[in-house]
């Protein structure tokens, strides 16, 4: 299954702004200092759309939405 | 058309322009400054920031069409496009037009944030603080309506605003929850880059 995305965090980039958990709570929550910790699964379908608004609104462009790789 | 509708169009479009502008300026800084509450959470500030902004573009762009179009003046669309070649109030509207082609700047970088990167983002979105001055001085040297009472109340409530702002922004530390973390490790990594 190609077409499966995966949410991932550059922990370099990412600065705890926590935009992401608030927009995506079914698959991002924070930690006690406010950096998310994301669920390591697909996306489900119907998340698809607040999870691409996760990647558009973070403010240091640290979450992206990467194909799951294939097993074979 | 009459004549008249345009030059209203112009000095409505153009104070809208301000306080839109103003709010769009005070909710960056807000963003940057991480501020929410139970009611109020961050996305919010950013998606206010970003809606408003969009909406900005379009008064503005109203306020410059209808300026150009306006028969009475004779501004031809290079005065709108090219700074200080008006003949009418060069200086003024000069200043206008920077402060739009800053913001135009501005907004077409914020659109392609994740071609060009935050850094590169960042640096231009700076040149907000260029831009909102600068279109605050056009109003007041040019702006038609700029000394009557509602018109200087206006100006005085979005000069407010964003000066509160900027003081909360420059008075506020770090919002980072690693802030001293993250500069302790950056100095023991640029120790060891030395060596």
């Amino acid at each position: 299954m190609s077409d499966q995305l995966k949410l991932v965090v550059d922990r370099i980039k990412c600065d705890g702004r926590g935009l992401c958990a608030e927009l995506l709570p079914e698959l991002i929550r924070l930690d006690d200092w406010g950096y998310p910790i994301v669920d390591s699964g697909n996306v489900p379908k119907h998340l698809l759309p607040l999870a691409q608004r996760a990647v558009e609104d973070c403010p240091v462009l640290a979450v992206t939405l990467r194909r799951a790789e294939v097993k074979r | 058309m009459p004549d008249t509708l345009l030059w209203y169009t112009t000095r409505g479009a153009g104070a809208v322009t301000l306080i839109l502008l103003s709010s769009v300026v005070v909710l960056g800084i807000l963003s940057a400054l991480r501020v929410q509450t139970a009611r109020w959470p961050r996305f919010l500030t950013t998606g206010l920031h970003r809606n408003l902004a969009l909406m900005t573009l379009v008064f503005l762009a109203l306020h410059i069409v209808t300026a150009v179009v306006d028969p009475f003046t004779h501004l031809g669309w290079a005065a709108a496009l090219i700074p200080f070649s008006s003949y009418y109030r060069t200086l003024w509207l000069g200043l206008g037009v920077i402060s739009f082609e800053l913001l135009l700047a501005i907004a077409v970088t914020s659109l392609l944030r994740g071609y060009l990167g935050h850094n590169t983002w960042r640096a231009i979105h700076w040149l907000t603080y260029a831009a909102w001055p600068v279109g605050v001085i056009h109003g007041l040297g040019t702006g038609t309506d700029t000394w009557s009472a509602w018109m200087l109340a206006i100006t005085a409530a979005c000069v407010a605003a964003v000066g509160v702002a900027i003081i909360l922004r420059l008075t506020t530390g770090s919002t980072d929850p690693l802030a001293s973390a993250r500069a302790t490790f950056r100095t023991a990594v640029d120790r060891r880059e030395v060596r």
